[in-house]
């Protein structure tokens, strides 16, 4: 076996013997759950165009009194469907003049509007501006959504965690009940509630609630069982803790994911709800404007004035969309695996 | 197993009693009459038209006869429309909304499980961007508008079906494509996620190390174990496509029970409102009762016995 030469002390020499503290250091400051959660979500793209769009579209509706340009409700018949006009800028489309028996006529100056007068989206069968009544249209959707979310996190979470947290008996009842509601179709229940109350914001929320809780229920009761057996749950229990403490102090915040994620998607479904119940003629009552009641309207002129049509229709849809891919991004945010596989 | 089914066919009856004793009482809470508009019917008249109906009776009289009915599969007369017993209204205008429903039902499943396939196979690539757009779209337009748009561009403006008419299979194109969007995005969407599951087992590694060709590892196994999960949204499936039918039936004139539905509303035909009401729900429950059968069939893992708790 040959020996191995000894190598002198003085070829051992430190490397960077003045950055080692630093390389060691933990560079970034350690995250907490939300912090996270806040960062996933803002990483993700779609999810910040869709919370943007929302935001403003949010904006919009609160401050609906100083932006919109007209009254929504105040009628004018000699302006009625009267083309969108942007200003005096000639863009086709979009400057005012109408197809009228194969030749384009100046909509406004046949109306004798007078001069500088524009509605941007035009205006409907009595005169009302198309824009305003969007964009109050818009508000009140999300009012309904609001409210029909309220609704769901003030029964189906309560609901729920009693259901889970009980077990046994109590949570055989409760879910039957919750069993017998979730199998008649919702929208029957709802149209039930709208035949016997009156027509109106009030009833649509209520009807909306009536059905609508079933499925946070049902989240937050599975999620609850999970957490009911976690070891922190037994120390809080062990320590004698109250129910009530132990729901709001340790099982809402484990459960905070489960309710926001579920409510992104209870509100597509509520604005959905009034949007149909006003289409078929249920829902909120003239003069007031909702989508719903917007499409009504534009459905019956829609093949002489498609604006009348497009304009609610593609707000409708990117309400939707922008809530359902947000809703999306929360998911993903909150629960990485479900994502990256 | 069979004990499982019998267990679910009691809670069946149980539920459609409880549906149709509240929609009972909902109806006779309702303010106004059906015969509220026919002002020159003098009160020896109106009574004999309340005595025909029988609603000169009390309530629990009233409800105890339509319960019996209920059991004989009699939904009461119609106020409204030729007084035509229920049954055969429902009846007359089942075919139809069966055939649209069916149809946006396969249509939208089949369109979905393929393009949710295709967007986990190609993962991250345009063709899934794509597919998820196509998805969310569909998740996101209500069929009414749906329906409108399609009304206007492919009939109206380039007159490749008809605008609003029932007769032969082109005319129920329209309304099926305006239903099938919301499964087709509801498929496609879970498709996808299953499968991109599915894509990175170990038994398709497994297929691939073998010398699978990529058809056949897809075909054979990925497609296989991604279509189980699939079953258990049919049942959510079918609801949609009841809902949208109401409006969907309406914009296209098709005489279906959906259009039957919302017309009993606008005139306040009680007992047709009642029966749709019931039988949508029976329709409901069923659908969901064959959904969980076939999900124990295809998959016995799935313990039927324990209702499905932890």
């Amino acid at each position: 076996m040959e020996q191995i030469p000894q190598i002198p002390k003085e070829k051992f020499k430190l490397v960077h013997d003045e950055n080692n503290t630093e390389q060691e250091k933990i560079g970034t400051p350690s995250l907490t759950y939300m912090q996270d959660v806040r960062r996933r979500l803002f990483q993700n793209k779609v999810a910040v165009v869709c919370l943007t769009l929302l935001s403003i579209i949010v904006l919009i509706s609160v401050f609906a009194p100083i932006i919109a340009p007209h009254q929504p409700n105040v009628q004018n018949v000699t302006l009625s469907n009267l083309p969108p006009k942007l200003g005096n800028l000639n863009i086709p489309g979009m400057n005012g003049y109408q197809n009228m028996g194969g030749k384009m006529v100046d909509a406004y100056k046949q109306a004798g509007a007078p001069k500088g007068t524009s509605f941007i989206l035009g205006t409907d069968y009595l005169g009302r501006d198309l824009l305003s009544r969007i964009i109050y249209g818009t508000r009140l959707s999300l009012v309904v959504a609001v409210l029909a979310t309220l609704v769901d996190l003030l029964i189906g979470v309560p609901y729920g965690i009693v259901s889970g947290w009980k077990g046994g008996r109590t949570d055989t009842v409760m879910q039957r009940i919750v069993e017998i509601v979730s199998s008649v179709p919702n929208l029957i229940v709802v149209i039930l509630m709208m035949i016997i109350l009156k027509p109106g914001l009030t009833s649509i929320v209520i009807a909306i609630a009536i059905t609508g809780w079933v499925t946070m229920a049902r989240l937050v009761r599975a999620q609850t069982f999970q957490l009911k057996e976690q070891e922190y749950i037994l120390a809080a229990r062990t320590l004698g803790e109250s129910s009530t403490k132990i729901a709001t102090k340790h099982l809402i915040p484990n459960l905070s994911s489960t309710i926001i994620i579920q409510t992104m998607f209870t509100i597509p479904n509520a604005i959905f709800f009034e949007a149909f119940l006003s289409f078929i003629g249920i829902g909120i009552p003239a003069p007031n404007a909702s989508l719903g009641t917007l499409l009504s309207d534009g459905q019956k002129a829609f093949r002489f004035l498609p604006y009348q049509m497009w304009a609610p229709a593609i707000i409708l849809s990117i309400i939707m969309i922008a809530t359902n891919l947000l809703g999306d991004g929360l998911r993903d945010a909150f629960d990485p695996q479900s994502s990256e596989h | 197993m069979t004990k499982y089914i019998l267990k679910r066919i009691f809670y069946l009856f149980i539920t459609l009693f409880i549906i149709a004793s509240l929609t009972f009482f909902l109806m006779k809470m309702l303010p106004g009459t059906p015969f509220s508009n026919q002002n020159r019917m003098s009160p020896d008249q109106l009574k004999i038209v309340k005595a025909q109906y029988g609603l000169d009776q009390s309530v629990g009289v009233q409800y105890v006869r339509y319960m019996v009915g209920l059991l004989h599969g009699n939904l009461g007369t119609s106020f409204q429309f030729n007084n035509e017993p229920v049954t055969s209204l429902i009846g007359q205008r089942l075919a139809p909304s069966m055939q649209i429903g069916a149809q946006a039902m396969i249509v939208g499943t089949v369109l979905g499980i393929l393009l949710g396939a295709v967007a986990a196979i190609r993962k991250n690539t345009w063709a899934d961007t794509l597919a998820t757009f196509v998805s969310i779209l569909g998740l996101s337009i209500p069929s009414f508008v749906l329906a409108v748009l399609l009304q206007f561009y492919l009939a109206y403006k380039w007159r490749i079906f008809p605008v609003a008419l029932w007769d032969n299979f082109q005319s129920s194109i329209l309304p099926t494509l305006a239903l099938a969007a919301l499964p087709l995005g509801t498929v496609a969407r879970f498709m996808r996620t299953e499968m991109v599951d599915v894509m990175s087992s170990d038994y398709i590694e497994l297929a691939k190390s073998k010398g699978n060709s990529n058809w056949k590892v897809v075909t054979k196994h990925a497609l296989r174990n991604s279509l189980i999960p699939v079953v258990t949204i049919i049942g959510p499936m079918a609801v949609s496509v009841m809902t949208g039918s109401m409006v969907v039936e309406n914009i296209f004139s098709i005489p279906g029970i959906g259009e039957q539905f919302v017309k009993s509303i606008t005139t306040n035909d009680y007992p047709t409102i009642m029966g749709l009401t019931i039988f949508y729900s029976f329709l409901l429950i069923i659908v969901y009762l064959i959904v969980d059968i076939l999900y124990g069939l295809i998959d016995p893992r799935i313990r039927l016995g324990n209702g499905g708790k932890e």
